[in-house]
């Protein structure tokens, strides 16, 4: 029972990591390339671009959620379990994600990158 | 890619992992922290690590979402994990810490992972919704519908670097 908790734990910190991390980039890819745009309007256009989109706040809400689940869910498993779990899973959960919500082109170069980097993340907790 | 790229992603790295190292140095200093003894947050805040540690990584938030404004999620985040790497050598060459075989195969790992998303394109999606994105207006006079176009030119793009 206390498996299905953490494991349960693992995937909530996994779930809202990867809806803060997309809604995060979303918002990002609206305002568009911040270096071009603090040349072209300034540094305060860039801060108010920022600032006034709403993707970003739910982004960051999603974030605050992942880390009050991980602060949960470290009170019922290990941290070298469910730290190392959760990152490696957000990282798989994050291509598929930004292939089906956000449109970027996750070619086999790139899957290759995320299980690469998710194995390794697993492997360095040992 | 532009150097003021390349730096944007390595000062994500380094933040990030710098950051979190002094977080957590800071947090064992101070001690444990529950709910019911509120006043030891503020407490372990006032822990000049953990303060550090806070600095730190509100510049690689602001970091990161710079270079998720011109990059892709499945580039930024493969290509800033080096900094699992990073703690890990640190770990070794500073604290000189043991690092077992199988950290030393998760480094191997990662570094593999980086090396493979940088060889490839930076940005293959644009927002459709800002009229005024720079890969829009590209978009507009290339006179090309779809995702195709953009996404070609920034893979020339990224591979000048």
């Amino acid at each position: 029972m206390k498996h299905a908790y953490i494991w349960g734990g693992i995937l909530a910190i996994t779930f809202f990591s990867v809806v803060g991390d997309v809604l995060l980039a979303r918002a990002m890819k609206q305002v568009g390339d911040v270096h071009a745009l603090w040349r072209r309007a300034g540094f305060w256009t860039v801060v108010a671009r920022v600032l006034s989109n709403p993707n970003l706040f739910l982004g960051i809400a999603a974030m605050s959620v992942a880390f009050f689940s991980l602060l949960f869910t470290l009170s019922w498993g290990d941290v070298s379990l469910v730290a190392p779990a959760a990152a490696s899973l957000t990282f798989i959960g994050n291509a598929f994600a930004a292939k089906i919500f956000l449109h970027e082109k996750v070619d086999r170069r790139r899957w290759i990158a995320a299980v690469l980097v998710a194995t390794g993340v697993a492997l360095l907790a040992g | 890619m532009t150097f003021r790229k390349y730096l944007v992603l390595a000062g994500v790295t380094v933040f990030g992992a710098a950051g979190d190292s002094m977080l957590s140095h800071g947090m064992k200093q101070a001690g444990n922290i529950s709910l019911h003894h509120l006043p030891s947050v503020i407490l372990a805040v006032l822990n000049p690590y953990v303060a550090c540690g806070i600095v730190l990584l509100l510049g690689f938030i602001v970091l990161n979402m710079n270079a998720l404004s011109w990059a892709d999620l499945t580039y930024v985040l493969p290509a800033t994990s080096l900094g699992y790497v990073l703690i890990a050598l640190i770990a070794r060459f500073v604290l000189h810490e043991q690092v077992s075989l199988l950290r030393w195969l998760g480094i191997a790992l990662i570094s593999g992972g980086v090396g493979f998303v940088a060889g490839g394109p930076m940005l293959t999606s644009h927002s459709h919704e800002d009229p005024e994105s720079p890969l829009l207006a590209k978009d507009a006079r290339n006179g090309a519908p779809t995702n195709g176009a953009p996404a070609a030119e920034v893979v020339s793009g990224g591979r000048e670097s």
